[in-house]
């Protein structure tokens, strides 16, 4: 193992002004990253730039700005593609957001079903299958129940194990020739899982499959490499990495953008129209209906210059020691059960648990009286707490910007709820 | 943030001794609600004699502000008259939307006054209204359950 530079947390967190405010008399400890990450000032910034200096509308204006701001759209793009090793822009389609991207996806197959001439991998039926796993975040889970209720075909799932795993050895059995699309996630939002992928691509393309990820949780934590996953597709989300809301992006392969019929329609999206009948621009643009968001795309490929200024593998590493920490303080805790897996190996800060019988609820309220920042419910992941059992979690997750001290504080504060409820 | 003033002893009180917990019968109403962010539940009933509430019945998982708030319910509503229990769902949810405006009228609602504080944390009032909505649910179901009591 090579040794890895450690993120510069102290400079690193000066790019954050929120890090500084204060909740009440307390510091913000912000452990909340996985629903929504902050913002560095680059971000915020390089928006304002644009807005300030080249705000126009996208491929419609001859005029200066309209070239400089389909420039910058479109440098966008190229930058996303760069980051995650696409072979091509096109093959970059902007969205508004993770979910949106997801039901791109679940669309083509639902409108190809209208299509007597549709691509025959997006011809769904009775007796075809889709598969996805027990740990998915609603985002990819419902898209594909809904299509599988609407086109007839089985929806199928791949299970977890006790320890918050993958059950890979089911896999050959959950996906059968029948199945046509398998969509799962990358990282779990709520267990913290970083799934093995390479079992479930060659399954896939051993049964003639198309094989994708929900990939919001791994882009912004991980190095990810469309190349080397071998995947079909990936979906992720500007604001869980630094970037806006309001912007997502669905991954494709070229030849796949090309057989998919499009979401939505109306204009940007066409190459002709008369009263009867329309012809599609090619990829990407047959995904873009409308205005897209132009400011927020500027915004997410300066999230992704700061990442590579980072260095993802430098994210990861750095995350990876958090999460050790997290796990090794939190056994100390008597009554806390993490949900998930316990061993800083193959999973991702993101640290999910209950807390003696106190609601999760109550346990964010006096975290939050401390200054500390997560999330409590279920996650957008219903039946990801019905296999463990538990109708809702306490979750903490960790990014670039975090500390031990701040688990320290955590791990403190606890003791407070436990005061309160003991 | 006070925390003493959203966990008041009596809420405290209220969550780990809740009154009137568990499911009856008779009853002629009966409402299920969640909320949908935290995954709170609360199933009701509600058993009507005449013009009277003659008890409300409940299981539920949640947090304290709705396993309390569920509790002092029980307390103010069972037993009391349909128009009384009404008088005091108006109050209490009037309490609930106050943002910390409003104390509350002892008098009338009793322990529940010690939720004029939750007012003031907009993400947990939705959990001290839950019991209340399926009360409020449940009592309509009964009425139109029992024959001559709609009023068209
Ligand atoms: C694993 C996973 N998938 C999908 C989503 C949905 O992202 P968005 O809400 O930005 O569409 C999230 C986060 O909310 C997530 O964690």
């Amino acid at each position: 193992m090579e040794a890895v530079t450690k993120l510069d947390v102290e400079s690193i967190r000066a790019d954050f002004p929120i890090l500084r405010r204060r909740i009440g008399d307390r510091q913000l400890a912000y452990l909340d990253s996985a629903a929504t990450s902050q913002k560095p000032v680059q971000v915020v910034e390089a928006m304002r730039r644009f807005t300030d200096h080249s705000n126009a509308n996208i491929s419609r204006s001859v005029h200066t700005l309209g070239a400089e701001a389909t420039e910058a759209y479109e440098g966008a793009r190229a930058r996303v593609a760069a980051f995650i090793g696409a072979p091509s822009p096109d093959e970059v389609v902007f969205t508004k957001n993770s979910t949106e991207s997801i039901n791109l996806l679940a669309y083509a197959f639902q409108n190809a079903a209208f299509d007597p001439a549709a691509d025959p991998r997006f011809k769904l039926g009775p007796g075809d299958e889709i598969v996805v796993t027990e740990m998915e975040h609603h985002a990819n889970l419902v898209p594909w129940q809904q299509l599988a209720q609407r086109t007839g075909a089985t929806l199928k799932w791949i299970g977890v194990t006790d320890h918050g795993r993958l059950d890979l050895e089911s896999v050959a059995e959950v996906v059968t020739e029948r199945c046509k699309v398998i969509s799962f996630t990358h990282v779990s939002n709520l267990l913290g899982t970083v799934n093995p992928t390479s079992q479930i691509t060659a399954r896939a393309r051993e049964v003639g499959a198309l094989v994708g990820l929900d990939a919001s949780q791994s882009v912004p934590h991980l190095p990810v490499n469309v190349a080397e996953l071998g995947v079909d597709f990936i979906a992720f989300t500007g604001h869980k990495m630094l970037g806006p809301t309001g912007i997502g992006v669905l991954w494709a392969k070229a030849d796949l953008l090309d057989a998919m019929p499009p979401f939505l329609t109306g204009g940007s999206m066409i190459k002709t129209v008369t009263m009867e009948r329309t012809t599609f621009a090619d990829a990407p643009a047959k995904f873009e209906a409308g205005t897209p968001p132009i400011a927020e795309a500027v915004g997410l490929a300066a999230a992704v210059d700061y990442l590579d200024e980072l260095g993802m593998e430098n994210v990861r590493a750095h995350e990876k020691e958090l999460a050790g920490y997290m796990l090794e303080r939190f056994e100390t805790v008597d009554g806390l059960t993490v949900v998930g897996p316990r061993v800083p190996i193959g999973r991702g800060a993101t640290v999910s648990f209950t807390f003696a019988d106190v609601h999760p609820h109550d346990v964010g309220q006096i975290l939050d009286a401390e200054g500390i920042a997560v999330r409590v419910g279920h996650h957008c992941a219903k039946p990801t707490c019905d296999r463990f059992g538990v109708n809702a979690t306490t979750r903490a997750s960790a990014y670039v910007y975090n500390t031990r001290e701040e688990i320290d504080r955590l791990v403190e504060a606890l003791g407070q709820v436990r005061k309160v409820f003991g | 943030m006070n925390l003493d003033e959203l966990y008041q002893e009596v809420i405290l009180d209220h969550y780990k001794r809740p009154r009137g917990f568990g499911l009856r019968e008779p009853y002629e109403g009966e409402s299920h609600q969640v909320n949908p962010t935290c995954g709170d539940e609360i199933t009701l009933r509600v058993h009507v004699d005449g013009d009277r509430v003659a008890d409300v019945s409940y299981e539920n998982v949640g947090c304290s502000i709705s396993k309390a708030s569920a509790s002092v319910l029980y307390e103010l509503v069972h037993d009391t008259t349909v128009d009384d229990a009404l008088a005091r769902l108006g109050e209490f949810t009037e309490l609930m939307n106050s943002k910390g405006q409003s104390e509350g009228d002892e008098e009338t609602l009793e322990d529940a006054v010690a939720f004029a504080g939750v007012s003031k944390y907009p993400m947990r009032v939705k959990c001290a209204l839950l019991g209340w909505m399926a009360f409020k649910d449940a009592l309509v179901r009964a009425e139109t359950a029992i024959p001559g009591r709609t009023d068209g």
